[in-house]
C-alpha cells in the first residue's frame, strides 16, 4: 500500500516537472511567442482566481462576488512596491504582502457579513468589492486614482507562474481533503446538521473567505507585475463576475473543472481578442447553453484524477485488444 | 449528581410558547423516552439542548461526573464538543456527500491536526486521517453500511438513512444520545431490527439515550422511565406501566391507543 502510494507520488511529481520543463523549453525556442504567453499567464491567473473562489463558493456553499476586489489588494500592495525598489525580491515580498493583506480585509468581511446567507451575502460581498475599488479611486497620492499605475516592473516568468499555480492549487486541494476542508463542505450540505455534529460554521466559513482572498491577492500580484498597467476599474463587477462563471462553468465543487473552464475561457477570449463585444456576448451564450444542458457544470463535483486517464488508458487498450 | 439536569426550560416563538418551565433528570445510562402528541414541543425540547434554539429561559446542566457545564446559550458545536448528539426527525444528512464521507465529518471534532498539516499534509496527518478511516469502517459496520460507504446518502433506502444518521451521531462519541423518531417510516420488522439496535449501541458506547418516538411498541419496550409532554407542558413521567395507566396520558392521547400495547 505504502509502496504504490510513493510510487503515485513520484508518478505525479514527474508529470509536473515534465509539464514545466516541456513549456519552459516551448519558451524557449520561441515557439511560444510573446502573444502565447500573456494568453498563458491569464490561463495560469485565472486558474488562482476560479480555483480559490470554487473554495468558498463551491465547496463551502458561501456566494461570493467580490473575489475581485481581494485581487485588486494583491496587486496594488506588489505593484506600489516593485515600483519603489524592483527587485526579485521585493516582487515576491510584495506578493506575499498583498496576498496577506488581502487575507485580513477577508477576515474583517467576513466576520461581520458571513452571518447572511444566499443572495444577501452576494450583495454584501458585492458592495465590499465595490468599496475597495473606490478607495483605490480615492487615495489618488498612492494609487494614481482613476488612472491607475503604469510601467510595473515584469518579474512574472513562466518559472513563477508556475510555482504560484500549482502551489495554490495543491494547498487549496490538499487543505479540501483533511478534516477542515470537509468541515467547510459540511456547511454548504447542512449548515445544521454540521454545526451539530461539532463543527464551528462561522470560523470555517471565514476560513474559506480567508484562504480564498490570499489566493486571489497572489494572483492580483502576478497580474500587476505581468502586464505592467493596474487601474481599479480593471478589478470591478465584470471581472468578480468573470471569475463566478468559470467557477459555475466547470462545477461548483471541482477543482479540476475550475481549471478546465479557466483555460478553456481563456483560449476562447484570446481568439475573439479582436471583437471583444462579441466576447461578452459568447460568454454569456456559453453560460446559458450549460445552463441549460448541464446546470452542474462541465463536471459537476467530481474531479478528473490521475487514475481517471489510467482508467481511460485502460480502456481504450482493451478497445484495440478488442479488435 | 445526573448526567443530564433540565431545570424550567422554556421557549416562546413570539406569542406561541412551544416549551414551558420543563424539568429533566437523565441519569448515566438511562434510556429514556419523551412522548406527546403531535406538536407538544419534543422537537422543541431537542432542539434546545442542542443549541439549535436558544431558550427563552431555564437551564440545561450536563455532569460527565468529573466535569460540569451549563449548556444553554452556547453554540451547537460547543454542545456537541460537551457530549451531545442527535439524529433529526427530518433526516439532515448530508445527501451529496457519501455515506463514508457523512460518519467521517462528524469525526472533526476529535481530529488531532492542525492546518498546517492539513495544507501540507504532514506526517499527522497521514496517522489521524487513517485513524478516522479506520473508525468509520467500523461504525459503519456497526449498521451494516460497510458495504455502501462509496454510495450517496441520499440514495440509501430511507430506513438505512436512519441507520447513517444514529452511526453520524455516534461518530461525534457523545455521552447522551438524543434520538427523534428513530423508527418514523420504517415497518414492524424493521422497528424490532431497530429496537435491538439502540439496547445494543446503549451497552456497546456507555451511553445515555433520550428518545422521542410515536411508535409506542418500541417505546414501551425499551424505556426504562418516559416524560409525557402536551401543550409544551411536562403532564407524567414514570415507567411504562405507570404511563399506560395515567389518566393525563390517556386524555392527551385521546383517540390514539396507547392502552393496548
Ligand atoms: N421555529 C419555530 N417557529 C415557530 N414555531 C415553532 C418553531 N418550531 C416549532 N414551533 C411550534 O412549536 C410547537 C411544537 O413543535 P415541535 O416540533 O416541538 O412539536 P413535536 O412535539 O416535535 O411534534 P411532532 O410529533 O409533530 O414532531 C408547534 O406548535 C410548532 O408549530
Ligand atoms: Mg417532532
Amino acid at each position: 500500500m505504502k509502496g504504490t502510494l510513493s510510487a503515485q507520488l513520484i508518478r505525479k511529481l514527474i508529470l509536473v516537472v515534465l509539464a514545466y520543463a516541456i513549456v519552459q523549453l516551448l519558451i524557449s525556442v520561441n515557439i511560444i511567442n510573446d502573444y502565447l504567453q500573456a494568453t498563458l499567464t491569464t490561463i495560469c491567473i485565472n486558474i488562482i482566481l476560479a480555483v480559490s473562489l470554487n473554495l468558498i463558493t463551491g465547496f463551502t456553499g458561501q456566494f461570493s462576488l467580490g473575489h475581485a476586489g481581494f485581487m485588486s489588494i494583491g496587486a496594488y500592495t506588489c505593484a506600489l512596491i516593485i515600483l519603489k525598489n524592483p527587485t526579485t525580491y521585493n516582487f515576491l515580498l510584495g506578493t506575499l504582502l498583498g496576498a496577506l493583506l488581502a487575507a485580513l480585509v477577508g477576515f474583517l468581511v467576513g466576520l461581520p457579513t458571513l452571518r447572511l446567507r444566499g443572495d444577501y451575502l452576494a450583495i454584501a460581498t458585492l458592495g465590499m468589492a465595490e468599496i475597495i475599488k473606490i478607495m483605490f479611486i480615492n487615495m489618488d497620492k498612492i494609487t494614481n486614482g482613476p488612472r491607475g499605475l503604469s510601467g510595473i516592473p515584469r518579474f512574472v516568468n513562466w518559472t513563477w507562474l508556475f510555482i504560484f499555480t500549482v502551489g495554490t492549487v495543491l494547498l487549496i486541494r490538499n487543505f479540501l481533503k483533511s478534516s477542515h476542508g470537509r468541515a467547510c463542505i459540511a456547511i454548504r450540505e447542512d449548515e445544521i446538521a454540521a454545526e451539530t455534529m461539532g463543527i464551528n460554521i462561522t470560523w470555517y466559513k471565514v476560513l474559506a473567505f480567508v484562504i480564498g482572498a490570499f489566493c486571489a491577492g497572489i494572483a492580483g500580484a502576478l497580474y500587476a507585475s505581468y502586464f505592467y498597467f493596474i487601474k481599479p476599474d480593471i478589478f470591478g463587477f465584470l471581472k468578480s463576475v468573470d471569475i463566478l462563471v468559470m467557477v459555475v462553468l466547470g462545477g461548483m465543487g471541482s477543482i479540476s473543472g475550475s481549471i478546465l473552464a479557466a483555460i478553456l475561457l481563456a483560449v476562447i477570449s484570446t481568439l475573439l481578442q479582436s471583437f471583444s463585444e462579441i466576447r461578452m456576448i459568447l460568454y454569456a451564450l456559453i453560460l446559458i447553453i450549460i445552463m441549460i444542458f448541464r446546470p452542474q457544470g462541465l463536471l459537476g463535483s467530481r474531479e478528473i484524477s490521475l487514475s481517471a486517464f489510467n482508467r481511460l488508458g485502460k480502456f481504450f487498450a482493451f478497445e484495440k485488444e478488442a479488435k | 449528581m445526573p448526567l443530564l439536569k433540565v431545570h424550567k426550560l422554556t421557549k416562546s416563538f413570539g406569542g406561541l410558547t412551544a416549551v414551558l418551565n420543563v424539568a429533566m433528570e437523565l441519569k448515566q445510562g438511562e434510556l429514556v423516552g419523551l412522548i406527546g402528541p403531535n406538536g407538544a414541543g419534543k422537537t422543541t425540547v431537542f432542539n434546545l439542548l442542542t443549541g439549535v434554539y436558544v431558550p427563552t429561559s431555564g437551564s440545561i446542566i450536563l455532569d460527565k461526573g468529573d466535569a460540569q457545564q451549563e449548556l444553554q446559550g452556547l453554540k451547537p458545536h460547543r454542545i456537541c464538543k460537551a457530549g451531545v448528539a442527535r439524529t433529526f426527525q427530518n433526516i439532515r444528512l448530508f445527501k451529496d456527500l457519501t455515506v463514508f464521507d457523512n460518519v467521517r465529518i462528524a469525526m472533526h471534532k476529535n481530529v488531532q491536526y492542525g492546518l498546517l498539516s492539513s495544507f501540507l499534509h504532514l506526517p499527522s496527518y497521514h496517522r489521524e486521517e487513517k485513524r478516522i478511516s479506520e473508525a468509520t469502517m467500523e461504525l459503519l459496520k456497526i449498521f451494516n453500511l460497510d458495504g455502501k460507504k462509496d454510495e450517496y446518502a441520499k440514495n440509501l433506502p430511507y430506513g438505512e438513512q436512519r441507520h447513517l444518521e444514529i452511526a453520524r451521531a455516534l461518530a461525534t462519541s457523545p455521552s447522551l444520545l438524543l434520538l427523534d423518531e428513530p423508527a418514523a417510516g420504517m415497518n414492524p420488522a424493521e422497528t424490532a431490527q431497530l429496537t435491538e439496535l439502540i439496547k445494543w449501541i446503549r451497552e456497546k458506547f456507555n451511553l445515555t439515550i433520550l428518545l422521542i418516538e410515536h411508535d409506542m411498541s418500541l417505546v414501551m419496550k425499551i424505556c426504562e422511565r418516559i416524560y409525557v409532554l402536551d401543550y409544551g407542558i411536562l403532564i407524567a413521567e414514570g415507567t411504562p406501566d405507570e404511563i399506560r395507566s395515567n389518566k393525563r396520558v390517556i386524555e392527551a392521547y385521546l383517540g390514539e391507543d396507547v392502552g393496548d400495547v
